[in-house]
């Protein structure tokens, strides 16, 4: 049954130029069992107030725009589904641990740097030509880090995490994941500076392997299995250097 | 709208999906003392590259040849394709391919190391790497992770350009854009630009489109004085989800799925498509036959056998059956794993014990910004590269699994040339581009922010939907000269309205109201350039059928449709430019068990038949 009622969004509104303080405004949508939250605050913006703020785009849940805080937890907004919480009211937040730049829309610079300091590429000292073809990797070698690279950079985990509430520097969840993604990559041969940074960002040590981040990611990458592996590689890394000098 | 600033670069890149990052790594790696800007609406990993599913064509197996993809190309493109620029995209297609999988995307592989392909619509042969049913997705990522390997490349996350800047001499020298975070126009400059914005789906309302693919580039290009081509040929991709549009990959039908009307019946047979073996029979799916026919074709026949009574009515309208239950669970998580999440999620359907409605949906546009074989304009300077670019190879139909290949090989190429184009012409004058930009900035405030000269009560979404009515029913998978004037005549109402448009929003951080407004006004740009250029093909081919034309006719229109926008907008004019024809002289597009070139590895035994990739993906 569809359109037969309506139901209520109550929405995080902060705009830096016009408001001192954030507040919740209410709107009344109509209800469609086929829609996701974010298919109503869509329909907020084109029919009722256009100046209601948010990022989206493929709506199929592969983009990672959509992350907001849905009635409390964190969710790709193209994957919430209406009928899950009709006819009780659905209320809109940013995700949190990030500073906000106007009502739904959160800042993503420090997430950006983090993504950045893990050094998530190949690095290698010898690099084939394409003439020589391509880099053989069994299914085993890719089923050892596939997992960890499906993360959307949809930020989810760092709105679950505890760390990230109260570490500031705390790498966080999807950075370390796409660190061991390539730590892991039989085609890899950066772990060791990959690892420098990794270890020496101490807020890892304090990951208490929660759990939080594996819960909410919609992709199923398991963030915090990546970190306990990488820490027992790093604890591994970090005895050998007392036992033999770094290669450079 | 604070004044402009200004950033000089060498070569500017408008666009952060996957044809804008190869060609930002491209410059990067052959000049590494340039300074490449990569200017985007959203954040890179955002673009709408990262949606694709099903894979990437190129030729990399011994049982396979050059020769037969560039024939699929051409046949599939309906001889509309310019066979140099196929040669050209056929021949770069595996380095770019392994050079990409040296940049560590997780390609599926066979049990011995090698990388695996897989069949595709309208191939001969399976030469479709793929990395599961994710592809777009790991091939956005390993990019724009390889891009930050790079000091020089400067990105400008979320500035939305609105405008090209040109010099004195005619040049192309950067972009005015918003900086969404301020309000900002800044003008972004260097010796040379390019065009890699992607397509234009949403100006339709059915399209497996994210909500960014609003023909922004192509809309620049257009109102600079470039041509766009042969913008009448939109490709409806044939299995999307009724109601959201969500693609379910072709690679569904490459493992095996069949298509079924209402009385489960493998409707295809009637077209002219081949026989329907057996899902048991070894041969099953047959190349460029049945299920594996282009997406034209497919498409089309949905709507015969609509005609004819024979879809599924479903409270989204009408569909057929996808389906795959014949191939188990196990295959379908290990090769189409997306397909069976998505149509858990978006249709409630378990893939491996109920069949899939779909119907056709707009996908992409085989059209774009004019470009020679180099990816240049007739604009100095300025390149354009991917989907939003026509180069063209995909002619009147583009193949599946051509589209992110062509991101790579003519990424790459596009910013190969403009890196020389920089290094040829580095010297422009700098404060005329920037009175151009603090003018754009100002016209941009003066158009949405002063209430008092802006009378009227238009909404964007309700001339967007309007917008959508007019081109689904004038210029949908079938059209004629009635169903097309009257889109044109709709598009020129609607233009007149958009002046009359007013904003809620008169702020300037993430003003998305605003960037809404300025994607509106692309969208009819580019559809207006789809209608007309329609109706001034009176011909049928590939993509595009008139039903009051029906056949092609390559006597008058084996040639490339150009749109150029008239002075103050209104009907474009068109001009025609023939089709560059090497090797394959037009002929009939035949699909089934005996289409294509015939060689002597199709025989059994003769050819190296891949095996199954040892391992999930």
């Amino acid at each position: 049954m569809s359109n037969n009622g309506k139901m209520t969004l109550e929405i995080f509104r902060y705009h830096p130029e016009t408001d001192a303080e954030p507040r919740y405004q209410s709107y009344e949508v109509p209800y469609n069992e086929d829609w996701v939250v974010l298919d109503a605050i869509n329909w907020i913006k084109d029919h009722m107030d256009g100046s209601v703020t948010y990022r989206w785009s493929c709506r199929m849940g592969v983009c990672g725009s959509c992350g907001m805080m849905v009635n409390g937890e964190p969710k790709l907004t193209c994957a919430a589904f209406l009928k899950d919480y009709y006819p009780g009211a659905v209320r809109v937040d940013p995700l949190v641990n990030f500073p906000v730049e106007r009502d739904l829309l959160i800042s993503m610079d420090g997430f950006m740097e983090k993504l950045e300091a893990v050094k998530p590429y190949i690095i290698r000292d010898d690099v084939n030509d394409t003439s020589e073809g391509e880099y053989r990797q069994s299914p085993a070698e890719l089923a050892r880090y596939k997992q960890f690279s499906m993360c959307i950079n949809c930020m989810l985990c760092y709105s679950a995490c505890p760390v990230v509430g109260h570490e500031e520097e705390f790498l966080g969840p999807a950075a370390l994941a796409l660190g061991h993604r390539y730590n892991k990559d039989s085609r890899d041969q950066g772990q060791s500076e990959r690892m420098e940074v990794m270890l020496s960002n101490e807020a890892m040590w304090g990951c208490t392997f929660v759990g939080e981040c594996s819960v909410v990611c919609p992709k199923h990458v398991d963030p915090a299995g990546a970190i306990q592996q990488a820490k027992a590689a790093g604890a591994q890394e970090y005895f050998k250097s007392f036992v033999m000098p770094r290669s450079s | 709208m604070s004044h402009a600033t200004t950033h000089q670069h060498d070569v500017v890149i408008i666009g952060g999906g996957g044809a804008g990052l190869r060609a930002a790594i491209a410059i990067a790696e052959e000049n590494p003392s340039f300074s490449v800007a990569c200017v985007s609406k959203v954040y890179p990993m955002r673009s709408h590259t990262v949606t694709a599913e099903g894979g990437a064509a190129a030729v990399i197996k011994p049982n396979d040849s050059l020769e037969d993809h560039i024939y699929d190309t051409i046949s599939g493109a309906d001889w509309l394709a310019d066979q140099d620029a196929v040669e050209y995209f056929v021949n770069r297609a595996p380095s770019e391919m392994i050079q990409l999988e040296h940049w560590g995307c997780p390609w599926s592989r066979m049990a011995d190391g090698s990388v695996a392909v897989r069949p595709f619509g309208g191939m001969k042969i399976e030469r479709t790497w793929f990395a599961a049913d994710k592809t777009g997705f790991h091939m956005l990522h390993s990019l724009f992770q390889t891009t930050l390997k790079y000091g020089n490349i400067v990105r400008y996350d979320e500035h939305f350009a609105s405008k090209l800047l040109l010099d004195d001499e005619g040049r192309c020298r950067g972009c005015a854009a918003i900086e969404l975070r301020t309000g900002t126009v800044r003008a972004i400059l260097g010796k040379s630009v390019i065009i890699c914005t992607g397509g234009a789906g949403k100006a339709f309302p059915f399209t497996t489109n994210g909500a960014i693919k609003t023909g922004d580039g192509m809309a620049m290009a257009y109102h600079a004085g470039v041509a766009l081509k042969d913008m009448e040929f939109i490709q409806y991709h044939p299995t999307g989800l009724p109601g959201t549009g969500i693609l379910i990959t072709e690679a569904s039908r490459g493992e095996g799925g069949i298509l079924v009307n209402k009385d489960g019946y493998r409707y295809l047979q009637d077209y002219d498509l081949g026989e329907a073996l057996d899902v048991s029979d070894p041969r099953h799916p047959q190349k460029r036959a049945m299920e594996l026919g282009p997406r034209d074709k497919l498409s089309q026949c949905f709507i015969k056998e609509k005609n004819a009574g024979r879809t599924i009515k479903t409270k989204d309208g009408d569909a057929v059956h996808l389906d795959l239950r014949h191939l188990g669970a196990a295959k379908i998580d290990k090769r189409i794993p997306f397909v069976r999440e998505l149509a858990r999620s978006y249709a409630g359907i378990d893939p491996v014990h109920q069949p899939i409605p779909v119907r056709p949906v707009v996908h992409y546009v085989m059209g774009g910004i004019d470009v020679d074989s180099n990816s240049a304009t007739n604009i100095p300077g300025l390149y354009a590269a991917g989907e939003c670019a026509c180069v063209s190879i995909n002619g009147a139909n583009r193949l599946g699994s051509n589209s992110l290949t062509e991101l790579l090989v003519f990424g790459a190429q596009a910013g190969t040339h403009a890196a020389r184009f920089a290094m040829d012409k580095p010297d422009y004058d700098v404060s005329g581009l920037e009175a151009q930009a603090a003018d754009e900035g100002e016209r941009i405030r003066r158009t949405w922010f002063r209430t008092r000269t802006r009378s009227g009560s238009e909404r964007i979404a309700v001339l967007r939907n309007e917008l959508h009515d007019a081109m689904e029913d004038g210029a949908g998978i079938y059209r004629d000269a009635d169903s097309l004037d009257a889109a044109c005549e709709k598009i020129a109402e609607l233009r007149d309205r958009y002046r009359k448009v007013v904003l809620d929003d008169h702020t300037n951080s993430f003003n998305t109201e605003l960037t809404a407004a300025l994607e509106l006004s692309s969208l009819l740009d580019v559809a207006e350039a789809m209608a007309h250029s329609a109706r001034e093909r009176t011909e049928s081919r590939g993509s595009h059928q008139r039903l009051d034309h029906p056949d092609r006719n390559d006597d008058d229109f084996l040639a490339h449709t150009l749109a150029f926008r008239a002075d103050g907008g209104g009907a474009p004019r068109i001009e025609y430019r023939p089709v560059t024809i090497t090797k394959w002289p037009p002929g009939e597009r035949t699909y089934g068990a005996d289409s294509g070139l015939k060689r002597p590895a199709d025989e059994p035994g003769e050819a190296g038949e891949p095996g199954e990739p040892g391992e999930p993906s």
